[in-house]
């Protein structure tokens, strides 16, 4: 039996932040997986792999949006043999990739210095504490939405029933909304009924999902929409007591990919436009 | 006129099917080209799912080709799966493209790609979601030429209503030569309508338009004669041959999907045609003559797709790819240019021969040696005469010794059920040979953990083969007869747990040998069947053998024939066959004799190593066998 050789080893690891957008909202995350997998292989960037007779590529997942959930802040990270420049992987890959899926933000991980035990690196999933989504509602009346919202945060727990991979579940979404609200200002530019609803929900276990809101303001309140909703993860990283808002996860690894000032300001300047948004002056916190 | 997307319409609905990725368009390397630019603009069908169609070569080729082309466009359309044909058709949204979600209806010429007859139905919801009148005879100016190609228009008679023409062979020129036409007539503002259209393409002999042929029949049910019933029409249509396929290397941009299909590879053909002679392939008796790809336009385009593609693996296709005259060379090099950067290499329809084994080992350096395939077809020495294999029983355990020796430790075997002349012994003698095969193994190794796979498929007579004219099995004596060599490798003690056993039931192949060696009044029966709800029958889970048998009992009766008389009958020399005006260059003299040595178990030589046969094609269709060596090498990639 043939033996390969031993796998070059990973001497950088970068994270990445990336959004599934319009139609490719329709990928699934295995879809995603493969697309990734061949991006990177077109962009020419040194990916390690897994030892063994059926090599992996080192690429891992911190969650994934559901099918047809649009995404702004989805993350990954990837092992590389060779080092390589941040941005310049940022470019190449959202090239190589189709449009719809894009590239937003890439940093080195933070390297283990051997000694200093609590400088390693934190794993990025338990950064991702909660996430904000738009949810738009074609067809609701922004009133009915409105009365919708008081209803379900004057409620103290909503139970619903979802299917989960362990069977029927029940379980409380109110507890995981640490706010909630009515996007005015964009109704005012459609033509038809619409309401956007903004939240920030945490992620617990069962994961409490845009879905599972949509079915406790129609328990608490009615609401049906005549249409599907069209959901969009806007941010995800850890949550902010004060705010109610969500920092960016990358944040604590970008100290290492600061070659000058000017760079660095911009790096910092561009993280997570939205998160000012995330809390506007009617959001109610949990 | 501006032709809108359906997509808004298409995006609200897209949550409540299966796999919406499939529907979205929108993969590496596809196209979307100004409609108003376009002067002639093709849609392009693979009957099938999209999981399926996608990876197909010949609508990939295509796409490209008819792209490459100023003032052409093409675009991509699949079948839908009935969770969202329900939707569109409560919704009103007509069968689309992928590129740029047209309605197909729009569309100049609607291309459909028939790989097999299985598909006819998907053609009918395609049509009738389109808004396309299902009968050729009831379209008007306004609606595209529906046009088949692929393997199975070389006898589409069993959906000659429902197409405007056919073409047999090769698709790039002859795509580019209709594209000409249509340009044309348009241009000139489409004298004569689509008659005149239809017209045009006839009388150039490449197209076979059904409406300009009538059929008569004899009492018996028979077929008296086919002929053309205008001036100007060809008595026989000729298939299409490109014969420099280093001037043709296409894909060269391979469409990569985003939702998962069957083959996530780069496929290149290393050469078209096959002329080992096997009796029972209709690929190999279509396609002929043999004419390779060099090894240089080889490497160049596995190069250049992967690098277009990022796929991970590549295929070397063709019908027997261990024949091309170098492919030792072809597989050392791109072996030795991809070592380390974990490109897979993998070469499909290979020989039972030892030298493949070489090759494997090649493709699998410092990988894992999991299973080879071997393709015997044929059970008994006698069989494998009958059908011209050329493989002897000692030849196969030679190959597999070597294989297990090697360090595979598996091997798959595929045979053929219900081939013309077999007997039970025949069938049975598969699992003798399966069992010789566990032993060598074991032997050579010294290991019990050997496996084989036996994996067999019904047989059905194809048109303008030599088993043309052959008596198809009934399904109820493929069934006994699998049915006994389930029992035969079950019972016994010492191999009967190595060796696993995977098949079909009988049913299906009867259907598809209705289809295959159909005539025009077999139409009636798909359209039956289509109506009743008949779809994706290539699928287990949607194919309805009931369906079928009763639709075809009450359409046929009226002509007096039934489904046995089209497969379990056998044909005599002078029958006219459905087919018989359509041209694949075979001579009809040497496919009979060819068909009285299967019979009398007399074996035929490969013509590219012996004297020329007089199959036929060659002269008749003006081409020429073309094989290497060339004696070029493939020299190792400059590191980027």
């Amino acid at each position: 039996m043939p033996e390969g050789p031993a796998p070059a080893p990973v001497v950088q690891r970068l994270r990445v932040r990336y959004a599934k957008r319009g139609r490719l909202r329709f990928t699934s995350h295995r879809d995603i997986s493969r697309a990734v997998e061949r991006a990177v292989r077109r962009a020419g960037i040194p990916v390690a792999f897994s030892a063994g007779f059926t090599p992996h590529p080192k690429i891992s997942y911190a969650g994934a949006a559901a099918t047809g959930v649009a995404s702004e802040a989805e993350y990954l990270e990837i092992g590389l043999t060779e080092p390589r420049d941040p941005a310049r992987v940022r470019a190449d890959l959202d090239a190589a990739l189709p449009d719809g899926l894009d590239i937003v933000d890439v940093v080195t991980v933070r390297p283990v210095r051997t000694g200093e035990a609590q400088a390693k690196p934190g794993a990025l999933a338990d950064r991702l504490e909660a996430s904000e989504w738009r949810i738009r509602l074609d067809g609701v009346a922004s009133d009915d939405a409105a009365s919708a919202v008081a209803a379900f945060l004057a409620a103290a727990e909503i139970e619903v029933e979802r299917l989960t991979k362990k069977g029927r579940r029940r379980f409380d979404v109110r507890a995981a909304v640490s706010a909630l609200e009515l996007d005015r200002r964009a109704e005012e530019t459609a033509d038809a009924p619409c309401a956007i609803l903004r939240m920030v929900v945490r992620h617990t276990t069962p994961a409490v999902r845009p879905d599972d809101i949509l079915t406790g303001l129609r328990q608490v309140a009615d609401l049906a929409p005549p249409s599907p909703p069209l959901v969009t993860r806007l941010a995800q990283g850890p949550l902010d007591a004060d705010t109610g808002g969500l920092a960016d996860p990358l944040d604590s690894d970008r100290e290492n990919d600061q070659p000058s000032g000017d760079d660095a300001e911009a790096a910092q300047g561009s993280a997570l436009p939205i998160s000012g948004e995330a809390v506007s002056a009617d959001a109610v916190s949990a | 006129m501006p032709v809108e997307s359906i997509f808004p319409r298409l995006e609200p609905v897209l949550p409540r099917v299966q796999k919406p990725i499939q529907y979205v368009g929108g993969e590496l390397n596809s196209q979307v080209k100004d409609w108003d630019e376009a002067e002639v603009r093709w849609a392009l069908m693979y009957p099938d799912a999209y999981e399926v169609g996608l990876p197909n070569q010949g609508v990939q080729i295509l796409y490209e080709i008819l792209n490459e082309r100023a003032g052409v466009l093409a675009e991509r359309t699949y079948s839908v799966w009935p969770d969202l044909e329900a939707i569109m058709r409560e919704q009103g949204i007509p069968q689309f493209t992928v590129d740029a979600h047209r309605p197909v209806a729009a569309f100049d010429v609607l291309g459909v790609s028939f790989s097999t007859e299985l598909g006819y139905t998907n053609l009918l919801t395609a049509l009738d979601l389109a808004g396309i009148p299902l009968e050729a005879a009831d379209r008007g100016d306004e609606h595209p030429i529906v046009l088949a190609g692929g393997h199975a228009a070389f006898n589409p008679e069993p959906i000659a209503d429902f197409l405007d023409a056919a073409v047999l062979g090769d698709g790039e020129e002859i795509a580019l030569a209709i594209t000409e036409v249509v340009r044309e007539w348009k241009a000139e503002g489409r004298p004569g309508g689509r008659d005149e259209l239809l017209m045009r393409l006839a009388a150039s002999g490449g197209v076979y338009v059904p409406k300009f042929y009538d059929v008569s029949y004899l009492p018996d049910g028979r077929i008296q004669r086919v002929a053309p019933n205008r001036p100007g029409v060809p008595w026989r249509v000729e298939k299409h041959t490109v014969m420099d396929l280093d001037e043709w290397p296409y894909p060269k941009k391979p469409l990569v999907p985003l939702a998962e299909t069957v083959h996530e590879r780069f496929s290149v053909e290393i050469f078209r045609g096959c002329t080992r002679g096997c009796r029972f392939c209709q690929a190999g008796m279509i396609t002929r003559p043999v004419r390779e790809r060099s090894i240089t336009t080889i490497g160049a385009m596995v190069d250049e797709g992967l690098k277009q593609s990022g796929f991970q693996e590549v295929g070397l296709l063709s019908l027997s790819s261990a024949d091309h005259s170098e492919i030792g060379e072809v597989a050392k090099d791109l072996a030795d240019r991809y070592e380390g950067t974990n490109t897979s290499l993998s070469l499909p329809s290979t020989r039972v021969d030892a030298f493949n084994i070489t090759l494997a080992n090649e493709f699998s350096r410092g990988g894992r040696r999991s299973g080879l395939t071997f393709a015997p077809e044929g059970g008994s020495e006698r069989m494998r005469k009958v059908i011209n294999k050329m493989v002897t029983e000692d030849d196969l355990i030679r190959t597999v010794t070597t294989a297990y020796e090697n360090g595979w430790r598996q091997v798959k075997l595929y045979f053929m059920c219900g081939l013309p002349t077999e007997e039970d012994e025949d069938v049975l003698a598969i699992a003798d040979m399966a069992k010789r095969v566990i032993k060598a193994g074991r032997d050579a190794t010294g290991r019990r953990d050997i496996r084989c796979t036996v994996s067999i498929g019904g047989f059905v007579p194809k048109p303008h083969t030599p088993f043309q004219w052959a008596a198809q099995c009934d399904h109820e004596t493929v069934d006994r007869r699998l049915k006994a060599l389930k029992e035969a490798l079950r019972t016994d003690r010492e191999y009967g747990r190595a060796i696993g056993l995977r098949y079909h039931d009988g049913q299906p192949s009867i259907v598809e040998g209705l289809l295959s060696r159909g005539d025009r009044r077999v139409g009636q029966v798909v359209r039956a069947v289509w109506e009743d709800g008949g779809r994706f029958d290539g699928w287990s889970e949607h194919f309805s053998f009931e369906r079928w048998l009763g639709s075809a009992d009450k359409v046929l009766a009226e002509h007096g024939v039934d489904v046995d008389w089209y497969t379990t009958r056998e044909r005599d020399e002078v029958e006219v066959l459905p087919w018989d005006h359509l041209d694949a260059g075979l001579d009809r003299e040497w496919l009979w004799q060819d068909w009285q040595d299967a019979v009398d178990e007399t074996e035929v030589e490969d013509c590219r190593w012996t004297p020329c046969y007089d199959c036929g094609v060659c002269p008749t269709m003006g081409t020429e066998i073309q094989i290497g060596p060339t004696g070029k090498r493939l020299l190792p990639l400059s590191v980027v």
